[in-house]
């Protein structure tokens, strides 16, 4: 309906979704998979696939060495265990996976069955879902690379207090401090511009830390920078519901960093204070 | 409406019936305009709030008459329960209409998408290995999909080597699938289930080799211990 023509290639998500397929197709007991068979109709399809990327090639071949493993196990006789136990088929944790990965399956097909929001059914207002989110409104935004980001570090050190050669460090200049003062701005407003996280005037090593807890939260997936071009004005959003979720969330997962960055002087000062 | 003579002689004895519909009438039609301004989802303490001088019990019979109004009408709107609270939304029926009439795109939910949600859903918080393992594939591309789509949430950090990121859903996600509450999920097969279909076929390996208790018709390519010229090489 959305206008041209789609291609249907049997795409599969993963190799627990291709063995679930061959063993579809062939109508074989999940629990009793005639492992032979489908390890070789499994290695037939790898082949088909076209152009695997590297990360997605990588873990369909764990599974295809996992499935000649197993079919090796199958040939060789069952050694019985010291009192007559009866030895784990070596097909057992992969069936066992394979069921779990079903489980969800079924489930992820429950939930897309439900009616959806803004696909069958619709709430008033006229606002779409999520208003105001860099997902759905203006521009699409493109997440900024370490180099974008880096480039942007370069324009405001440019912009940079001069040094006092002999002030090295500033005491109490911690990245868990420097994170919450960037979640400081949101309050303002979600979508803060990045060179507003630097004081004009300040100095490197305030710019230096103040970045670093930049990356932190990002890595974090506390808040997104993004750009609608490349090249263009770097902006932060925050990447959870709420302002307060993401400070709780800074305070506890910076913690442990504040620990690492902190001078020997201040040690004492880095304490938690709850503890 | 029979405006009787002993009503003009004990007006209040006897109006208490008509006036309690009419009070009861005009909370249903207020609660109306609510939830219809809010578009959100409105806890029941909200509109409790907001109907200053009403007690609870009063504004959650006034929403469960409207949402009977709507059905027992079949009118183009019901009342629902998500996301912790109610919302007014569009019949299911009338989605293609409305649709066509906003010119938005459905949102896209790829299978990636879904079966990650599902797991995070039903397993949270969890964490991303806990994922992967499952689905047998990297979901770092999914997850940060699923973050702006604000359907997930980071919840902490898991108490483990490395720390790693938890994971959970949001009340958008609830709002998104018409869920009430994280229990109205429907619920998963369960490993009873699991176990019996594995007993079924018995998977144990007896001292002789592998023999399963049904033998398949087919009995090529997967006859176990014993040599197979047929496959292998």
């Amino acid at each position: 309906m959305t206008g041209g023509c789609t291609v249907k290639l049997e795409v599969f998500e993963g190799p627990l979704d291709l063995l679930l397929h061959l063993i579809k197709r062939n109508e074989v007991q999940i629990a009793d998979i005639p492992i032979a068979l489908i390890t070789d109709q499994y290695l037939a399809t790898l082949e088909q696939l076209p152009e695997l990327n590297l990360d997605g090639a990588g873990e369909y071949l764990v599974m295809a060495a996992t499935l000649m493993l197993i079919k090796s196990r199958l040939l060789l006789p069952a050694e019985p265990g010291a009192d007559g136990e009866v030895e784990e088929d070596p097909r057992a944790e992969l069936v066992q996976q394979l069921l779990e990965y079903q489980r969800y399956r079924e489930a992820a097909e429950r939930l897309v069955d439900r009616p959806v929001l803004e696909r069958d059914v619709f709430r008033g207002g006229g606002e779409r879902l999520g208003g105001g989110s860099i997902a759905t409104d203006g521009p699409p935004v493109r997440d900024a690379s370490l180099g974008d980001l880096l480039s942007a570090l370069r324009e405001v050190l440019a912009r940079a207090a001069t040094p006092l050669p002999h002030d090295i460090f500033r005491p109490g200049l911690t990245v868990g401090e420097c994170a919450q003062r960037i979640l400081a701005r949101f309050a303002l407003g979600d979508g803060v511009d990045f060179a507003a996280f630097f004081q004009p005037g300040a100095e490197r090593d305030e710019i230096i830390v103040t970045f670093l807890a930049l990356l932190e939260l990002i890595r974090l997936r506390v808040v997104r920078a993004g750009q609608t071009e490349r090249f263009g004005r770097i902006t932060v959003w925050l990447a959870t519901a709420s302002l307060a979720e993401a400070v709780e969330l800074a305070r506890q997962v910076t913690e442990t960093e504040t620990e690492t960055w902190g001078r020997s002087g201040e040690d004492e000062r880095q304490r938690p204070r709850d503890h | 409406m029979n405006v009787n003579a002993l009503e003009i002689i004990e007006p209040r004895a006897d109006h208490v019936v008509p006036d309690g519909q009419r009070v009861m009438d005009r909370l249903q039609a207020i609660v109306e305009s609510l939830l219809f301004a809010a578009a959100a989802p409105v806890p029941l303490a909200r509109l409790v709030q907001a109907l200053d001088g009403h007690d609870r019990r009063e504004v959650a019979a006034a929403v469960r008459r409207l949402a009977e109004t709507y059905e027992r009408e079949d009118r183009g709107l019901r009342v629902v329960e998500v996301a912790g609270g109610y919302q007014i939304r569009t019949v299911p029926e009338h989605g293609p209409w409305v649709r066509r009439l906003l010119g938005g795109r459905p949102p896209r939910l790829s299978r990636p998408m879904l079966e990650t949600l599902a797991i995070i859903a039903y397993r949270q918080p969890c964490t991303r290995p806990e994922i992967e393992a499952i689905r047998g594939v990297d979901v770092d591309a999914v997850l940060t999909t699923l973050l702006e789509r604000r359907m997930i949430r980071i919840v902490g950090r898991k108490e483990a080597p490395g720390r790693p990121i938890l994971y959970g859903t949001t009340p958008e996600f609830l709002e998104v699938f018409g869920l009430p509450d994280l229990q109205a999920l429907p619920p998963l097969r369960d490993l009873g289930e699991l176990a019996d279909i594995l007993r079924a076929t018995d998977l144990s390996l007896t001292p002789e080799g592998v023999v399963p208790t049904e033998v398949e018709g087919d009995g090529e390519g997967h006859s176990r211990a014993t040599d197979d010229p047929g496959d292998g090489s």
